[in-house]
């Protein structure tokens, strides 16, 4: 060190810092101010920051719903448009709306997963979600007639490194897909990320859920199944595990587990 | 240090390039360059880490103890990319949404510890911010190049904007898909560093072993 250093420190700051910096003392003391430092410049910038985070984390979760509806175009006013899809809270085992009981603005379903009042713990898991709420929220798209036009239900499941977080929108015959989309996931980005390409989220497009005998035959795979095409979307090449997981999710959601009980009255016609 | 500090600045850009010449951050490097945009962020990411990285850890480098400096030093970045990462998803959120582990991976790139063993902590802290951004610079300027390639070639555009129009879309250009994995990046960081080591020969090591002439009896 060329520092210029007085000869005599003067203070004991003074001879403190002065002092060798391998020390035990000072070893304690370094380590325990780096880390006091560094932990609130770290605290504060996640507090302060944290409004602006939500509400990207909201407009991004809205941008989503009109994407998967197919009704998004860059610079529409994402806050008016999105007040044109009714919310409902659902109750997946009996396919009823609950809207009395919990407020479908307000509700948050991932929260009420982590509830032991709201939600069950799942010994069947192929989704990889431990915990399952009993509530969702879902929207439905109205025409300008007011006929049900389509809905979109809420999904995640586990892929290869993350929770995959999106939607599924479906026709009004509870059916027929339209479209699906994921809003959040931390999978590979260039393979397993490739969820978010447009052409591959294109293949779900007209896919159908069951066939004429009612059982789910929706499918990702590498090869068509026996099924035929109708049920059957390309796995992401290089992603295996992320297109298990999404198949994985896809068939919970869809079943009995899931919104089997809503689609079903969605089919009989009742909304 | 006998450097002056554009010296401290522009070496690492070509002369002593982190990616080219040290081949350190490869990782990130492979990852993020599929599109410029990102490329971008991530370079103004690392840039900003290094160099702030590197200055607060020549303030205190008379008082970190030796038996515990890698452990500051890495407190101290791994403040730094956090911050970064709040920033971003506060005000650049799809883009922190596609470059998702990476900046937070910041904190293992060499680049910043190397950069803060090698040089912060034996130099004062104004030549060790300006040696910290030239090396993200220089990290950036590979960054910038390898997904020039890779956009334009694996997807037809530049930063979002079509050049070349895609047979997907209706064009004519039929789009090199591997240019978008991964492992195209070690072809054009490879083609990268034999451009730069032809143009200044004095990048090239020295061989670790010859063949041994022996002259016949």
């Amino acid at each position: 060190m060329s520092d210029t250093q007085s000869p005599e420190p003067k203070g004991a700051i003074a001879k403190f810092l002065a002092a060798s910096p391998d020390s035990v003392g000072k070893t304690i003391f370094v380590a325990v101010a780096v880390c006091l430092v560094a932990s609130m410049v770290v605290s504060a910038a996640a507090v302060s920051l944290r409004p602006v985070q939500e509400a990207n984390a909201l407009k991004d979760k809205q941008v989503n719903v009109l994407q998967v509806a197919g009704v998004y175009e860059p610079g529409i006013n994402v806050t008016e448009a999105f007040a044109a899809f009714e919310p409902h809270v659902l109750e997946l085992t009996s396919g009823d709306f609950v809207d009395d009981q919990f407020d479908p603005a307000t509700f948050d379903d991932l929260a009420a997963a982590s509830d032991p009042d709201l939600s069950v713990a799942l010994d069947d898991d192929p989704a990889g979600i431990g915990r399952q709420a009993k509530y969702r929220v879902i929207y439905l798209l109205r025409d300008d007639a007011g006929d049900l036009d389509k809905v979109i239900l809420p999904l995640h499941g586990y892929g290869l490194w993350s929770t995959l977080y999106g939607f599924i929108a479906l026709e009004n015959n509870g059916n027929d897909i339209f479209g699906l989309q994921f809003y959040q996931h931390g999978e590979t980005p260039g393979l397993g990320a490739e969820v978010d390409n447009p052409r591959w989220k294109a293949l779900w497009n007209g896919k159908k859920l069951r066939d004429d005998a009612g059982d789910l035959r929706i499918t990702v795979a590498k090869s068509q199944p026996a099924a035929g095409a109708d049920f059957y979307v390309d796995a992401l090449a290089g992603a295996t595990l992320t297109s298990v997981g999404v198949d994985n999710l896809v068939k919970f959601w869809m079943g009995d587990a899931g919104y089997g009980p809503f689609l079903a009255k969605l089919q009989a016609g009742e909304f | 240090m006998s450097q002056t500090k554009k010296e401290l600045l522009v070496d690492p850009l070509v002369d002593n390039n982190p990616i080219t010449l040290q081949v350190l951050g490869i990782c990130s490097a492979l990852a993020v360059t599929s599109s410029l945009q990102v490329a971008f962020v991530m370079a103004l990411a690392v840039t900003f880490v290094t160099g702030f990285a590197s200055m607060f850890i020549s303030m205190l480098r008379n008082q970190i103890p030796g038996s515990i400096r890698i452990i500051v030093q890495m407190v101290i970045i791994a403040s730094l990319v956090i911050l970064v990462d709040q920033i971003l998803k506060a005000y650049a959120f799809q883009i922190s949404k596609t470059l998702s582990v990476f900046v937070g991976l910041i904190i293992t790139n060499c680049i910043v510890m190397g950069r803060a063993e090698a040089f912060a902590m034996k130099n004062p802290p104004m030549a060790s911010f300006i040696d910290g951004v030239g090396n993200g610079l220089g990290y950036g300027l590979i960054l910038l190049l390898v997904g020039f390639i890779r956009e334009l070639f694996g997807s037809g555009s530049l930063f979002g904007v079509t050049i070349l129009q895609t047979v997907n879309n209706g064009g004519w250009y039929v789009p090199n898909g591997l240019l978008l994995l991964p492992p195209s990046a070690f072809f054009v960081i490879g083609l990268l560093i034999w451009a730069f080591r032809t143009w200044k020969p004095n990048q090239v090591e020295e061989r670790e072993y010859k063949i041994q002439q022996v002259e016949a009896h």
